[in-house]
């Protein structure tokens, strides 16, 4: 809408008001090859708390460089994800997961295109099943007559 | 000049006034004089819009610190093009630009909408007059650019750095030529549900601008897209963030709606449910507007704690939606349902994409709000970010570009899906072979990496199929296929181009996707770094000084295979000093189809840099495909019954089969 326009200005703002700073750095990088790429991956699920709408793999604020170490540092320590993850939330709330936990409260979110598709499709099908069973209307008498004349012009 | 510019924007509320009242009244008491008021006022109307919006720029190239919005987002250094492309890089100069393209299209349809029956002409003018109406109040009232500022200021206060590229200049007017678009869809909608009249012909007035709206949307999402790929500094096409869901709602039902408007007018059925579309389209534009610019998006609170913005868009929102669906409840059981179909059938398949497609949106539309609600209900605050929409978008789309290639192919009323199946044998038995291929000559693809790129072939070769079957290709000789190739309906082309580069954005999205590579890394001038089997040499960085920010240029050099120096790549950190503001200039050393793209972070005082460089295979395709989709809506929309705006008459040869064009 006006969308894009100050989509990018407050959105890219928020992207880079923490300056220079890349995403993920060298330094914070772990040794293990195995251990981090489990850190990458759990990273881009948990949203920088301070940005629009970005990931922690993917944000420059000094916060997500935090969340960011605080995940290999529970990596490290032996956690599995589902224990980081638990970790975080318990320290930053649900806010931080960019995927919504499957709970009661977001049982719509998570069923609606379900729902919707089903709905869409049960509706389809039943109006396309009432218009086939609408037989076409009997023809009026003028009608009769005039598809009468007409045959028996060409017979 | 200024001064001109406000009084003009105020001369425009009063006519849009004028514009909504009395074609509508002439309409309903069938004067003739009333019904024709609408034409000229609405060229009028554009006229003094221009007349405004050129004195809001004449403000920003002159520099004129006077007026408060110049001061705000201008500074006197920016490079011309900044200046002029700044007058709608803010709140107030962008709903101007918005309210100068509702006046363009109004007056549009004045002007081209000579074949219209008169009431229904009328009556589109007047809804567009109400639009007008609302969204200059709204400007006047709440987002005057034009107040000004005493004393004036000696400089101004920059515009927002990543708004200072060339994209700002494309991005934002094509976007709002196509939500805008949409309007006249909109009012056609509600003035066809006035007159309590829809017929086919309904249908063949409304395809042009449907289609004109969504090629100029599809163009201004993928620029958007591509200017966030290469400023933002990561490397990212699409974030799920909810101001692209904005943009990205109106295109999908806009999709839909296109599709659906092609069964209404060739078969007459579906009548009730592309009028329904037509007012969700824009009804999704405006959702789109008052998310963005009522502040409501960063937190429910926030807006609540300023909220005579967002109040004024939330009213003119409840007006237009409530109100156009209202009347949608109240008449359109009085329109009478149209032509018969079998299910499977080119009619069958459309609904298909209309479902999925309707879902979509609904699914986009769920995810964007949800957090608003959550957080206005119970004070909780939830992300619903990429992994969610890749999770339920994700698998409500794929089985929808699985059957696109057999919709062009079906025949109207009665298909036979079994013998579309086997022409489309080439077009499976190509991506079954691309499956394949990825999985055993590319290194770690994945099942689904590639499924997705057979999925992408299949749609380019499908489409490609359309084109050669519907030419009799194979079945004719050569010299008679070509000169079928060449009669076909243009839609036919439409058609099959738009498919075609739906096919290739999906074959960049796995691409880059399933396929890039990553390496961070320290690099100290000099070093040389591996990656995907190309080698690149940093040379070192190099401070220099724009109009209006200094930056510090890393230097790059790709060697070639004999170690030697083939192609440099300059990517660079800026520093906008009037806003303290830090900006990355990725370095893009594109490939043919795939680029190579670097960015740098922290530097040491040795001069060694943080380099984070990727490679982007096949990426360039995620941005051509959409070029090819508005190409296929040009070619479509230069198809002789929409230019005629009638019948088309059928060439004398006769080698066009019936069902052909859509």
């Amino acid at each position: 809408m006006n969308a894009k326009l100050t989509s990018l200005a407050v959105f890219l703002a928020a992207f880079l008001f923490a300056g220079t700073a890349l995403a993920v750095k060298p330094s914070e990088m772990l040794a293990d090859p195995v251990l981090e790429a489990r850190a990458r991956a759990l990273s881009t699920g948990l949203r920088c708390m301070v940005c629009q709408n970005q990931s922690i793999d993917e944000s420059d604020a000094d916060l997500a460089a935090d969340l960011r170490v605080l995940v290999r540092e529970r990596l490290v320590a032996g956690d599995t994800d589902e224990q980081v993850i638990d970790f975080v939330v318990s320290r930053y709330g649900e806010f931080v997961l960019l995927k919504p936990q499957f709970n009661m409260r977001n049982a719509l979110l998570w069923a609606a295109p379900i729902l919707i598709l089903a709905a869409g499709g049960a509706f389809v099908i039943l109006s396309a099943r009432s218009r086939r069973r609408q037989e076409p209307a009997d023809l009026t008498k003028e009608e009769q007559d005039a598809l009468d004349a007409i045959l028996r012009k060409d017979g | 000049m200024v001064e001109i510019g406000h009084f003009a924007l105020i001369l425009a509320l009063v006519l849009s006034v004028v514009q909504s009242i009395v074609p509508m009244v002439g309409a309903r008491t069938g004067d003739a004089r009333l019904m024709a008021v609408g034409g000229p006022v609405a060229v009028t109307a554009l006229a003094l819009i221009a007349l405004s919006f050129t004195a809001l720029t004449m403000a920003y190239v002159l520099s004129d610190f006077s007026v408060v919005n110049v001061w705000e987002n201008s500074h006197s250094l920016k490079p011309m093009l900044f200046k002029i492309t700044g007058t709608w890089g803010n709140h107030e100069g962008s709903m101007l630009l918005w309210i100068l393209i509702l006046s363009f299209f109004s007056a549009m349809v004045a002007l081209f909408g000579g074949n219209l029956p008169a009431t229904l002409r009328a009556n589109v003018l007047a809804v567009q007059g109400w639009i007008a109406t609302a969204f200059l109040l709204f400007i006047v009232i709440t987002s005057n650019p034009f107040t000004r500022l005493i004393p004036a200021p000696i400089e101004g206060r920059d515009l927002n750095p990543i708004l200072q590229d060339i994209g700002l200049a494309v991005h934002p007017p094509l976007l709002y030529l196509g939500y805008v678009g949409f309007s006249v869809c909109f009012s056609f909608a509600v003035a066809a549900l006035i007159e309590g009249r829809i017929d086919a012909a309904w249908a063949r007035w409304v395809r042009p601008w449907t289609l004109a709206a969504w090629v100029f949307l599809t163009g201004g999402i993928a620029m958007g897209s591509y200017w966030a790929y290469y400023e933002l500094g990561w490397g990212g096409f699409w974030f799920w963030d909810p101001v692209e869901n904005a943009s990205f709602m109106p295109w999908l039902a806009g999709t839909a709606l296109l599709h659906s408007a092609i069964v209404m007018e060739k078969r007459s059925a579906l009548k009730i449910w592309t009028l329904l579309l037509a007012i969700l389209t824009f009804s999704l534009s405006l959702l789109g507007t008052f998310l963005v610019r009522s502040g409501v998006l960063t937190s429910v609170h926030a807006f609540a704690s300023d909220p005579s913005r967002g109040v004024f868009i939330l009213a003119i929102l409840t007006f237009f939606i409530g109100g156009s669906l209202t009347l949608f409840a109240l008449r359109a059981s009085s329109l009478t349902a149209g032509g018969l179909f079998h299910p499977i059938s080119r009619e069958g398949s459309l609904v298909l994409n209309n479902l999925f497609l309707t879902t979509a949106t609904a699914t986009v539309l769920i995810g964007t709000l949800y957090p608003l609600v959550v957080e206005a209900v119970s004070a909780e605050k939830i992300s619903v970010g990429e992994p969610f929409f890749n999770l339920t978008f994700g698998p409500v789309m794929l089985p929808l570009l699985a059957i696109v290639p057999f919709g062009p192919l079906l025949a109207w009323k009665r298909g036979d899906v079994f013998a579309v199946a086997q022409r489309l044998m080439f077009a499976f038995g190509g991506a079954l072979l691309v499956v394949l291929a990825t999985l055993l000559f590319i290194d770690g693809a994945s099942v689904f990496a590639a499924l997705g790129a057979g999925l992408g072939t299949w749609l380019v070769l499908g489409a490609l199929t359309d084109l050669a079957l519907k030419s009799g290709i194979g079945s004719v000789t050569s010299a008679v296929a070509l000169r079928r190739f060449i009669g076909l309906p243009r839609s036919v082309f439409g058609t099959a181009l738009a498919h075609l580069g739906l096919g290739l954005t999906l074959i960049g999205i796995v691409g880059v996707v399933a396929f890039q590579s990553e390496e961070i890394l320290v690099m100290k001038p000099g070093q040389t770094v591996e990656i995907a089997g190309k080698s690149l040499r940093f040379e070192g960085l190099q401070p220099t000084r724009g109009p209006n920010y200094t930056e510090d240029q890393g230097r790059f050099w790709l060697l070639g295979a004999d170690g030697k120096p083939v192609a440099q790549i300059v990517s660079a950190k800026r520093f906008y000093p009037a806003r303290q503001f830090p900006t990355t200039e990725a370095g893009i050393k594109t490939m043919w189809l795939s680029q190579l793209y670097i960015s740098l972070g922290d530097s040491t005082p040795e001069g060694a840099v943080v380099v984070r460089l990727w490679w982007k295979p096949l990426v360039l395709l995620i941005w051509l495909g959409p070029l090819f989709m508005m190409a296929g809506g040009f070619v479509s929309l230069m198809d002789r019954r929409l230019r005629v705006g009638a019948p088309a008459r059928r060439k004398s040869a006769g080698p066009v089969k019936v069902g052909v064009a859509s």
